[in-house]
């Protein structure tokens, strides 16, 4: 053997994994699709649907609309790494990773962490396509840029839940179809197109014990009010922990496949 | 000092929901060795070798790869091997050089040795040409090829081959054995599952034969073959009526039963000396044959006779 080999490190597996990535996405550019048609599809859609009956008038419910809509966006694209990382493990290739001497996290974590891209796409689209649309926040660029960045951690973490749904599914279109009912569900049943005032009280009951609903809310301060409120650590403390319990579940349900 | 042996395999076992996948598998296989894994689809042999290669746990038994077990030091034993899969463990969506820098990274490799290594990979498996397009564009050999240079990254003592020829036309197929000739000239260590006889036939200094989970037999081709022993005849009569009295002659003649089947008859000769006088004394009897085989026994017959009545 002279081909000289080190240990590869965690990080360093990572970044190659999340490369590699980068790269299956930079030869598909249509990945890209759902994350920039859906925002748009639905902002639209939305806005001019509901805007007058909810708000009165388009521009008035922009500031409710914007960021569900984000979190919605993020959401969907936080669960296509789900099904990604299940036809990945189907085709063939997994096997070669595992049998690799390599950290056995290093293929998750860089699927996940190459997925930010997507993630960040899905942002600009959606805070783009909110602009275009007459939305202007009143907390200016800086505090946009700083929801934004919460929008994508709460993604990124949120992404580890559907990583460990497409670990312990069948197939990919299992975990597509199981994913779009959690995200409908979980965006329906909250404030990400109206006001909760209007609900009924079990229906208030439902929305507040939905985790999106505060998601959403803080992305709301943080716009209308440009400074990091108590709900914005709160939703950071959520992301955070929802990483700290899903990370090692999925790198489990990765090495019980076995 | 005696050298360790590149596999041990002992008391293997895998089920599969209360159903038996591998049955108690023991074999060790020597350094510099070109061992074969040979069956009928579903025999156990892929099964076998992914627990060889720490992709699958086993119910029972233990593997040493080079004297090291696969589960309590697994990450060593897997830095002693190189995997080439059945299916092609190369990323479909990306060009040949990529997957060979991203998998010498993964291997451990800087990225200017991983660099070198891909141009020597790319060179040595006349992939350069292609070294930049999109794996859609390769044909099944290209694939190969490339599934099997990226095993060979680390220059690895030892390789696994999970079937390397299923699936491609005859003149890639040998070119895929003169490149599997290659590393065993190389030094390399190489045990392969097939499910065709020639090709364990042509690569393989042992053959074990496998199926329904139960190592049947081992040896080497030769040993094989000798366990069946003779040569096969088989004729056509050409008139119903002579048949009878064909077989008769015969039986007299080779002490041996004879195999009918319609119009042809089938024998075995322990020697081939026995030819000439059988078929002059046919000759004599005025029986005509016609569709006359001569066959030295091959590992077809091996594998028939090991396995017959029980698929």
């Amino acid at each position: 053997m002279d081909v000289q080999t080190h240990r590869g490190n965690l990080i360093m597996n990572t970044a190659t994994m999340a490369y590699r990535n980068l790269l299956k996405t930079i030869h598909n550019p249509d990945q890209f699709m759902d994350v920039i048609i859906q925002p748009i599809m639905f902002m639209l859609m939305f806005g001019y649907l509901f805007g007058g009956a909810i708000s009165g008038n388009v521009k008035s419910y922009l500031p409710t609309i914007v960021p569900g809509i984000l979190i919605q966006t993020m959401l969907s694209a936080a669960s296509g790494s789900g099904s990604q990382i299940r036809e990945d493990l189907d085709s063939g290739v997994f096997d070669r990773f595992k049998s690799l001497p390599m950290a056995h996290i290093a293929p998750l974590a860089g699927q996940l962490f190459a997925d930010i891209l997507r993630l960040v796409i899905a942002t600009i689209t959606s805070l783009s396509a909110g602009f275009v649309m007459g939305w202007r926040p009143a907390s200016g660029f800086g505090w946009v840029v700083v929801s934004g960045l919460l929008a994508i951690f709460t993604g990124w973490a949120i992404s580890w839940i559907f990583a460990l749904l497409g670990l312990l599914a069948k197939s990919a279109a299992s975990v597509q179809s199981f994913s779009l009912m959690i995200m409908l569900t979980l965006t329906f049943l909250s404030n990400a197109f109206i006001p909760i005032k209007t609900l009924s009280k079990t229906m208030k009951f439902i929305v507040y014990m939905n985790p999106i609903t505060y998601v959403i809310t803080a992305i709301r301060q943080i716009l209308s009010t440009g400074s990091w409120t108590h709900e914005a650590w709160l939703v950071l403390l959520f992301g955070i922990g929802i990483v700290v319990v899903f990370a090692p579940l999925t790198v489990w349900a990765y090495n019980r496949n076995n | 000092m005696e050298a360790v042996n590149a596999i041990e395999v002992n008391h293997l076992t895998k089920k599969f929901n209360n159903k038996i996948a591998v049955d108690d598998i023991s074999f060790n296989v020597k350094q510099g060795e070109v061992f074969g894994l040979l069956g009928p689809n579903g025999a156990g042999k892929t099964t076998t070798l992914r627990m060889m290669t720490t992709l699958l746990k086993a119910n029972n038994g233990n593997v040493k790869i080079f004297g090291h077990d696969s589960v309590k030091e697994g990450r060593l034993a897997r830095s002693m091997f190189g995997l080439t899969g059945q299916y092609a463990s190369v990323d479909e969506d990306i060009s040949a050089r990529e997957n060979l820098m991203i998998f010498s990274r993964l291997n451990g490799l800087s990225r200017m040795e991983s660099k070198k290594r891909t141009q020597e990979l790319l060179a040595e498996f006349s992939l350069l040409n292609s070294a930049d397009k999109p794996l859609k564009d390769f044909s099944g050999g290209m694939r190969r090829r490339l599934d099997l240079a990226v095993s060979l990254i680390t220059r690895p003592a030892l390789i696994f081959l999970d079937e390397p020829t299923t699936g491609l036309d005859p003149r890639t197929r040998t070119q895929m054995w003169d490149t599997i000739r290659k590393l065993v000239k190389q030094g390399s260590t190489i045990l392969l599952t097939t499910q065709y006889l020639d090709e364990a036939d042509q690569l393989a200094d042992r053959i074990a034969v496998i199926d329904h989970g139960k190592l049947i037999k081992i040896g080497t081709p030769e040993e094989l073959k000798q366990e069946i022993g003779g040569t096969k005849l088989n004729f056509t009569i050409d008139r119903y009526s002579q048949i009878n009295t064909a077989t008769k002659l015969m039986t007299d003649q080779l002490g041996e039963s004879i195999n009918r089947n319609d119009k042809q008859l089938s024998a075995t000769l322990n020697s081939i000396d026995q030819l000439a006088p059988l078929l002059s004394t046919l000759h004599e009897a005025q029986i005509t044959i016609s569709n006359l085989t001569v066959q030295e026994p091959s590992l077809d017959d091996v594998f028939m006779n090991l396995t017959v009545g029980k698929n």
